[in-house]
């Protein structure tokens, strides 16, 4: 099957062709939201980051940054920087030059202020906008997408209609070739042995348990219940009990194929093939991971109703709760409550969903991207120093 | 198929409501060729489960095959099963302390 799609330098293909005003650090977000707003086809990230973190985490904010700027949505990059910061805009430069993309530089210190680097901002940008409008989209074929998986907002509808629907979707990508990042590793608490059993070897397998207990250690060791934070008030309202039936609804989103491996927040995958993502239950942080790891679109699955999207990345909104879809039409693109009556069935829906995932590859822009919603949160994994 | 719940496998302990139920409504379910009819001991709305078999205190409560928490108290069939009569197992750093 093909899809219409950007080839770009490094081979990589996007669904999307955005100049990308990337801010290195929480001192120049406005900048780069500011230039993003004047100039035509170029986005932005929202960046709290990027400064006094340590270790670990001040790595895991520079791969998030640079994986988002390679990613294959983007035609092009101004990276903006306040000039001081900890993830260093030179260096966010250098690595997304290595792969080929147009890129450029300004910081705010460099440029005298922010209204000298505005001005410096938008002539660039402009000038790489300009240029995009003529690339031309080539015949690419289906295994060169990523898909990326999520669930928000979950009830029960959640994993009887919506979350399987997502699983045939992703069993059709992986079938012909693509790949399918399954997430949000809190939400499998409760179901890790039945993932784990999909592991494709022994090694995968107890990469994939292992995965689980760090996580479920992390909360105990707070000395915290987890409950009232997974599930939450709303998964209790809309009838999920436990963290248990959560993920066993959840886990339903990655079908039948076999886990390749497990991927580290914000990695890219090397091969094709489903994987499991380690990133947490919190949608916007586990969207910038997966986006981060270069899935080209999202399928998100919601039982109370979202809007998020992201700045890069098409999302996919579907539910199965009816009153959902009716209340919340103006954000939710796809309806599959007719799973719960029973007129439909989860198959044919699923199918049904593949098709628009393909429509939205080739240019049908959703609800979320009509909307200009752009979420986006880089996962934090130790406090600021 | 007109019916008022769904069963996931036939393992489980419960049924989720797919439509507003109320005290002495029966609830039609169906779980593969076989029908399941269960009469209503509470109201239990849209997306929230009820028992279809009784469930004594301390045994799984058990949905897709597997356990979903531990009963807090005796549950019989047709009574609204959620967090006033169900703990989860899981992720409570709670319990470590006691």
């Amino acid at each position: 099957m093909k899809f219409m799609g950007y080839r770009r330098n490094d081979g990589k293909v996007g669904i999307r062709n955005y100049v990308l005003i990337l801010a290195t650090s929480v001192c120049s977000n406005k900048l780069a939201e500011d230039i993003s707003r004047a100039v035509e086809g170029s986005t932005h990230i929202n960046n709290t980051f990027g400064c006094c973190q340590l270790g670990g985490d001040a790595r895991l904010t520079l791969k998030t940054i640079i994986n988002t700027g390679i990613h294959p949505n983007v035609g092009a990059v101004l990276v903006v920087g306040l000039g001081c910061e900890g993830a260093e805009p030179l260096e966010v430069y250098n690595e997304i030059k290595k792969t080929g993309k147009k890129v450029e530089m300004i910081t705010i210190q460099g440029e005298g202020g922010t209204l000298k680097a505005f001005a410096k901002g938008v002539s660039i940008s402009r000038k790489f906008a300009q240029e995009l409008s003529l690339e031309k989209k080539v015949e690419c074929d289906i295994s060169e997408l990523i898909l990326g998986m999520e669930c928000g907002g979950s009830d029960t509808t959640s994993g009887l209609a919506s979350n399987p629907t997502c699983g045939v979707a992703s069993d059709i990508l992986v079938e012909m070739g693509g790949t399918s990042i399954l997430s949000e590793t809190t939400e499998f608490i409760g179901a890790e042995h039945v993932v784990a059993r999909r592991g494709i070897n022994e090694k995968v397998s107890q990469e994939i348990l292992n995965l689980v207990r760090g996580c479920e250690e992390r909360a105990i060791a707070l000395g915290e219940d987890i409950r009232g934070g997974q599930p939450t008030p709303g998964n209790i309202e809309g009838g999920l009990t436990s963290i248990e039936e959560k993920s066993l609804g959840c886990i339903h989103k990655s079908g039948t194929a076999p886990f390749q491996g497990v991927l580290q927040y914000a990695d890219i995958p090397a091969e094709k093939g489903l994987f499991i993502m380690d990133t947490p239950g919190q949608d916007i942080e586990s969207i910038t991971g997966m986006v981060a790891g270069g899935a080209q679109v999202v399928i998100f699955t919601t039982g109370r109703g979202t809007p998020t999207g992201n700045p890069l990345a098409p999302v996919i909104k579907l539910t199965g709760n009816f009153h959902t879809f009716k209340n919340m039409e103006d954000n939710i693109d796809f309806d599959v409550s007719e799973i719960v009556s029973g007129h439909k069935t989860i198959k044919e829906m699923g199918e049904k969903l593949f098709e628009e995932i393909v429509e939205v590859c080739n240019g049908k822009i959703t609800k979320a991207e009509a909307l200009k919603h752009k979420e986006f949160c880089i996962y934090k994994i130790a406090p600021t120093f | 198929m007109e019916k008022q719940g769904v069963i996931v496998t036939k393992n489980d302990s419960l049924a989720t409501a797919t439509v507003d139920l109320k005290k002495g409504d029966i609830a039609k379910m169906f779980l593969g060729d076989e029908v399941i009819e269960v009469v209503m001991k509470e109201d239990v709305r849209f997306g929230h489960k009820f028992a279809i078999k009784d469930i004594k205190k301390g045994e799984h409560v058990i949905k897709y095959s597997e356990s979903i928490g531990t009963a807090t108290q005796d549950i019989s069939t047709g009574e609204h099963v959620h967090v006033h009569n169900v703990e989860s197992d899981r992720g409570r750093g709670d319990k470590k302390h006691q």
